[in-house]
């Protein structure tokens, strides 16, 4: 998988899942809609395969969303290009290692 | 558009994608005769379950009810029922009930024809006599509306949420708008998003099909509660959350998506049939494979759509299981068993709407005849019914 890609499955997600291995800070990563329309986002954190880069701007206290649903909640603000995952984001029905 | 398949049109007014004549066990123990027909006899196929003796009566009462069903299906043309004789279930009641579809129904009883060797000679016989009854029945044209698809997920991976989970929901919606009934099941995976699923029931959250969800997830923790298991607790996984998953609802969600996005028409039981009912429903079911096809098949399904990313090789013996693989990797080590590659979204060759295109036509050529690779294969042997209390 050469291609630096990322998708975005609903038109309200605000996060996309990565499918490229060794995704570093300072990176350009495409972020692919369901039409296929591409947005280039510059990645702010190293992010690992198969997990999340915002594709906005998350005020802490707000909704992430995937799947066009909320998965939990911005513990902090986030920003376009970060990586998100258990650090930053609260499971609002709860969370396995907790 | 108006989309239409080859099928072949019942006496009760249903249309198979199929034309099988079904090997029914009424027990177990009745297996090795009906396993011994279906080898002999070809267009023969056997429901070899586990079920069926020494079980509370409310088991028995769902095992005739899911074997009877079967034999309703409309992918089966006829049946032969293989009683033992002194069985739970209520092999007579199978036999009405498939014979008032106006289908060709049999029964053979091992210890009245005085064992083995006689009982499967008589059901040789009886199986081929069958067999040449419905072989020459021609497929006619059936409006998209008349199919009833089921979905599942199974060896899911990083990949079935975002591809071929998204696949599936591409066509569920297309179906549910072209007049078709779409049924997902799977209770253990409402977990943690049961309450997204209940807001999409016809009524809202708080009407009686979104309490109903709320109802069968709760249920199916206190079965586990009840042997002292919390399925709630530890999700998702520590290796889920490596692989990148932050919360149950994300997991959840990553399954549901399956079901794609229409509302929600009501929830059937486990041995309930869709006859009659359209739009998307779900299946009150256990997320293990033989247990869930079974059901569905059951339920009436002429065809499943089945997303996987590590790669699940079964089928069901009269419901071919289309295979979508999410995953690319997966697709070309194990491209005998995946009928469709959506792991052509994780590279960026394909988009989700191309390939739930992909994977419409692939739908409507599987109704018309053509073979998924589990039937080509012939694996599908494996079923078995969802039974809820213990073996006595």
């Amino acid at each position: 998988m050469e291609n630096k890609l990322a998708l975005r499955v609903d038109d309200l997600d605000n996060v996309a899942t990565v499918f490229a291995n060794e995704i570093t800070a300072g990176m350009e990563i495409d972020v692919r809609d369901k039409k296929g329309n591409t947005d280039r986002i510059k990645v702010l954190a190293d992010i690992p395969f198969g997990h999340k880069i915002a594709v906005t701007d998350i005020p802490a206290g707000s909704h992430i969303m995937k799947y066009g649903e909320s998965i939990g909640e911005a513990e902090c603000d986030i920003h376009r290009g970060d990586y998100v995952h258990v650090h930053n984001m609260k499971a609002l029905r709860g969370r396995g290692d907790l | 558009m108006a989309y239409t398949f080859q099928g072949y049109r019942r006496t009760d007014g249903k249309i198979g994608a199929r034309n099988l004549v079904a090997v029914i066990p009424s027990v177990i123990c009745a297996n090795d005769v009906g396993q011994a027909i279906c080898r002999q006899v070809q267009g023969t196929i056997g429901y070899f379950h586990h079920q069926g003796c020494c079980q509370l009566p409310l088991d028995l009462k769902r095992v005739t009810d899911t074997l009877s069903n079967l034999g309703q299906s409309a992918n089966v043309g006829a049946a032969l029922i293989v009683s033992l004789g002194c069985e739970g279930t209520d092999h007579e009641r199978i036999v009405e009930e498939i014979h008032a579809t106006g289908k060709p129904v049999e029964i053979i009883r091992i210890q009245e024809l005085g064992g083995t060797s006689r009982a499967i000679q008589a059901g040789i016989d009886a199986a081929q006599r069958m067999v040449q009854e419905i072989s020459g029945l021609q497929r006619e044209t059936a409006d998209i509306s008349e199919l009833t698809m089921a979905i599942k997920c199974g060896a899911s991976d990083t990949t079935s949420g975002m591809a071929s989970n998204c696949v599936i929901g591409y066509v569920a919606d297309k179906l549910v708008d072209l007049g078709a009934t779409v049924i997902f099941g799977e209770t253990t995976e409402f977990l943690g998003g049961e309450h997204i699923l209940a807001r999409r029931a016809v009524g809202g959250e708080n009407g009686p099909v979104g309490q109903k969800i709320y109802r069968i997830v709760d249920e199916m923790e206190k079965r586990a509660m009840a042997i002292g298991e919390d399925m709630r607790g530890g999700q998702p996984t520590p290796g889920n959350i490596a692989g990148g998953l932050s919360s149950i609802e994300e997991k959840s969600l990553g399954a549901i998506v399956k079901s794609g996005h229409r509302p929600i028409q009501g929830v059937l039981e486990y041995c309930d049939r869709a006859d009659g009912k359209k739009g998307l429903w779900i299946k009150d079911s256990p997320g293990r494979e033989p247990e869930i096809l079974t059901g569905m098949a059951a339920t009436g399904a002429q065809v499943m759509m089945f997303s996987t990313g590590r790669g699940a090789p079964q089928g069901f013996p009269s419901m071919p299981v289309i295979k979508i693989c999410g995953n690319p990797n997966t697709y070309e080590r194990m491209q005998y068993d995946m009928d469709l590659n959506a792991g052509r979204i994780i590279t960026g060759e394909k988009t989700i709407e191309e390939v739930g295109e992909e994977a419409f036509a692939l739908l409507l050529e599987v109704l018309n005849g053509k073979m998924t690779k589990n039937e080509a294969l012939g694996y599908y042997g494996s079923m078995d019914i969802f039974c809820l209390g213990p073996v006595i």
